[in-house]
């Protein structure tokens, strides 16, 4: 976990020596997608995130968890600098993706959120048809010819799972759809921009248990072909969806680790009691 | 006992909803009671009332026949009555009425009190005929014959016939006189007057008076004075037509009375009218007076320019208030550092709404009209000078200086509006690689244009019931020319214009004729509420189809 590789590389293995070794997945067989190296956060003179060390995989589901105000969601969405939108934050340290810092000022915010989409806690569709939703991402970059779009939308809401859906009401609001196919929808929406990560910060708290078990297998299928990064409440969840899960508290990565290794053989104390519902 | 009754009565909340629910209804019956107090008195104007023949008796006096229109009715106190009045023995009032008796140039005036206790028989006869006449408001009598060059041409039963289709003949001839004055001869002296203006412009550059252009100009003017002549032959032989018919009427009084065919505008016999003809007629009446022009210092006629000159007021402004104010509502919560200055202007611009609106007339006639309008004359019509072109109230004036008296409704709707995007649509937008103009133009601001036109609904309302910065800044008591017409550049913003609520004011206070007057100014105050309601409604209905496409969700 202390130990990171310095070079600046997209593709490479990583020194984990001081890291749990689980009997499926391991670290050592990974290729790092965003690298994080000694990052603190400020919100004004509070420390929100203090000297966070992590490597996400690339192509794996990580989840973050912690007890609420720990600060996994501003980490979160440190990846595609939402937080440039809060007035007086102040971050220190690197953010790597794909080994190129993306607080660079050389960095186009608007590509970066392009590489790295975010499906946020409450269902966000825009009001407008279900189809224009979709393509909401692709116009912004121009493309307006319409059989590219309509092959763009079929295949992001059949990613998505939700093809089956709404294919016969594609020009109707999305704004009449449930709460689990709205969230379906904001998936669709980013994965149709092909981004490289995915960023979902709790997405099925707002939502029933079957759209959430919808959710989890969407999540469980885009690993194929996206890194994803989930913040989640809810320790079933990540130890169902995720590969890796990350365990913070009051702003400090406590441990970091694949999943089924944190959550049978916990390395600290903290861990262990949050996960057994000790406090939290 | 009963305190403690009281108590649980004043604690179970019910005197409060009995307070809102008074002061609801109160609310509700005074705007009711106006409208239709308004719509009753101004609309039953164009009814054709049966007339009536009544013989008057007046103590000391001759006794006499009144014709005429009941237009009132009172009942006045013995107190009130006047000293040479002789009450009988116990009357405790006198019951009078207000006869419209009409023929104002040859009674001196064309109402009357008259007190019941004098008159006499009443009667309805048939053949009294109602006129509607060019100048001196209605006539009433009975038709003797008709009179072509001196000559009768009928009489007795044929005469009624007759006129009406003589009359018909010399309306059309006034509506042909009148399309050559206004339009035909409207567009000679344009073309003059733009003539005048291109010799004055090579006047204005010292080009030598030998020079061609001159020579061209004056054989253009000479081609336009031709057709002027011609036109004025044509006139001279349409008035010569026009003469040639007169009526012979019978008053009240016995007198006979010759009224020339071309001062009359309309004839009815209300007496021998059935109710689907009354009706008839008073659609007519209606159409008249919302399509026609004014006449007789506005208290007849129509008001169709008024109509159309608020009604164009309040859409140029709209225009110009709309793109304006949205843009600087955007500016101040999007873009602006939240801060002591933001706040300041805010605070102002709020304050900008409960400015007098005479400051805004005052404002508007200093900077627009002088200023702004002076300038561009001196730059742009010098050749016109020192006759004013936009140096003179006008419309655009008009409605700049509304817009600026409404742009604070706007701006104040308009961030209210965007303050209630939820920051889930901006992040969402964001999220995709949306720059922050794109999240703007693309979900911000469709989401918050049902509310920019609440703020427009709002700005509409006022400024259709502004008058008095209007005085200052362009509106008229009679306006030559509409500002819209077939002579290019077919939208005059230079051009003073008429409105609704100057009317009222103009032909309530500043008219003549009082009692004539009363029943326009209702009628005019029911069209301006209703155009306001009409604007009003077009604006609401786009804000709902708007809401439509955006309706939240409900989880």
């Amino acid at each position: 976990m202390e130990a990171v590789n310095q070079q600046k590389n997209a593709a490479r293995s990583i020194d984990i020596e001081s890291m749990n070794r689980g009997p499926k997945l391991n670290m050592a067989d990974e290729t790092a997608c965003i690298e994080i190296k000694n990052f603190n956060l400020f919100y004004g003179d509070a420390q929100a995130l203090k000297d966070i060390n992590l490597t996400i995989p690339r192509h794996r589901v990580t989840a973050f968890i912690g007890p609420s105000g720990c600060g996994k969601s501003t980490f979160l969405r440190c990846f595609n600098r939402m937080n440039d939108l809060i007035d007086n934050v102040n971050i220190q340290g690197q953010l790597l993706l794909d080994g190129e810092e993306l607080n660079s000022p050389a960095v186009n915010v608007s590509d970066l959120r392009r590489k790295v989409g975010m499906v946020f806690q409450k269902p966000n569709p825009f009001p407008k048809t279900i189809y224009e939703n979709v393509a909401y991402g692709l116009r912004l970059q121009g493309v307006n010819d319409r059989q590219t779009l309509d092959k763009v939308v079929e295949k992001s809401l059949k990613g998505a799972a939700l093809w089956d859906e709404v294919k016969d009401r594609l020009q109707s609001s999305a704004m009449g759809l449930s709460g689990g196919q709205q969230q379906r929808l904001v998936i669709a929406r980013a994965i149709a921009i092909e981004p490289e990560v995915l960023l979902l910060d709790e997405p099925a708290s707002a939502l029933d248990p079957l759209s959430t078990l919808k959710i989890e297998e969407l999540i469980y299928e885009l690993k194929e072909k996206y890194t994803i990064v989930i913040v989640t409440h809810n320790m079933q969840q990540a130890a169902r969806v995720s590969d890796y899960t990350a365990f913070m508290y009051m702003g400090e990565l406590i441990e970091f680790g694949a999943t089924d290794e944190l959550f049978t053989n916990p390395g600290k104390k903290q861990t262990e009691d949050y996960i057994t519902g000790r406090y939290g | 006992m009963s305190n403690s009754t009281f108590k649980s009565w004043y604690q179970s909340g019910s005197p409060w909803v009995w307070l809102n629910a008074g002061a609801v209804s109160i609310s509700l019956i005074a705007v009711i009671g106006l409208v239709l107090l308004i719509a009753v008195r101004g609309l039953s104007h164009f009814w054709p009332a049966d007339i009536m023949s009544v013989e008057y008796n007046e103590p000391g006096l001759e006794p006499t026949v009144l014709i005429g229109e009941r237009v009132d009715h009172e009942i006045v106190p013995a107190e009130r009555v006047p000293s040479d009045y002789q009450l009988r023995e116990g009357q405790i009032s006198v019951e009078r009425y207000l006869l419209k008796i009409g023929n104002r140039d040859q009674f001196g005036l064309d109402f009357r009190w008259v007190n019941k206790d004098w008159m006499g028989e009443v009667s309805y006869p048939e053949d009294i005929l109602a006129i509607e006449r060019r100048e001196w408001g209605h006539f009433y009598g009975y038709l003797q014959s008709v009179v072509e060059q001196g000559e009768i041409v009928a009489d007795g039963e044929q005469a009624w016939p007759e006129f009406q289709q003589r009359l018909e003949r010399s309306n059309n001839l006034v509506a042909e006189i009148k399309y050559i004055e206004k339009i035909e001869i409207g567009k000679i002296n344009q073309a003059l007057e733009s003539l005048r203006l291109d010799e004055r412009r090579l006047e204005l550059d010292n080009v030598p008076e030998d020079n061609a252009a001159y020579a061209e100009i004056e054989a253009a003017k000479a081609v336009q004075n031709e057709k002027y002549a011609k036109l004025q032959t044509r006139l001279s032989e349409l008035s010569q037509a026009l003469m040639r018919d007169q009526v012979v009427m019978q008053m009240s009084n016995g007198d006979e009375v010759v009224i020339p065919m071309a001062k009359i505008v309309d004839v009815v016999k209300p007496n021998d009218m059935n109710r689907l003809e009354k009706l008839q007629h008073y659609f007519h009446e209606v159409w008249k007076f919302v399509s026609g022009e004014p006449r007789e210092a506005n208290t007849e006629g129509g008001i169709f320019p008024a109509i159309f000159g608020t009604v164009m007021m309040v859409l140029i402004m709209s225009v110009i208030v709309t793109p304006f104010g949205v843009i600087a509502a955007i500016y101040l919560k999007e873009y602006a550092k939240q801060g002591f200055v933001t706040r300041t202007i805010r605070i102002a611009v709020n304050n900008l709404a409960g400015v007098p609106s005479i400051v805004y007339g005052v404002f508007g006639l200093g900077f627009f009209v002088y200023f702004l309008g002076g300038n561009i004359d001196e730059i742009f019509f010098q050749a016109k000078l020192p006759s004013p072109t936009f140096g003179q109230p006008g419309l655009m004036w008009a409605s700049l200086t509304l817009a600026i008296l409404t742009v604070p409704v706007v701006i104040v709707a308009t961030e209210e509006g965007l303050s209630r995007i939820p920051r889930a649509m901006r992040e969402g937008s964001l999220a995709l690689g949306a720059t922050k103009a794109e999240t703007l133009w693309r979900t911000v601001i469709p989401m918050a244009a049902p509310a920019m036109m609440t703020g427009l609904i709002l700005a509409v309302a006022r400024a259709a019931g502004e008058v008095a910065p209007l005085m200052m800044v362009g509106v008229v008591k009679l306006a030559p020319a509409l500002a819209v017409d077939s002579v290019a550049p077919y939208l005059h913003l230079d051009r003073q214009f008429m409105h609704l609520g100057f009317h009222i004011y103009d032909v309530g206070f500043q008219s003549p004729n009082v009692e004539a007057a009363r029943p326009l100014v209702y009628a005019t105050a029911f069209l301006l509420l209703l155009i306001i309601v009409v604007l009003n409604l077009t604006a609401i209905s786009i804000r709902n189809r708007l809401r439509e496409n955006f309706k939240a969700s409900d989880n």
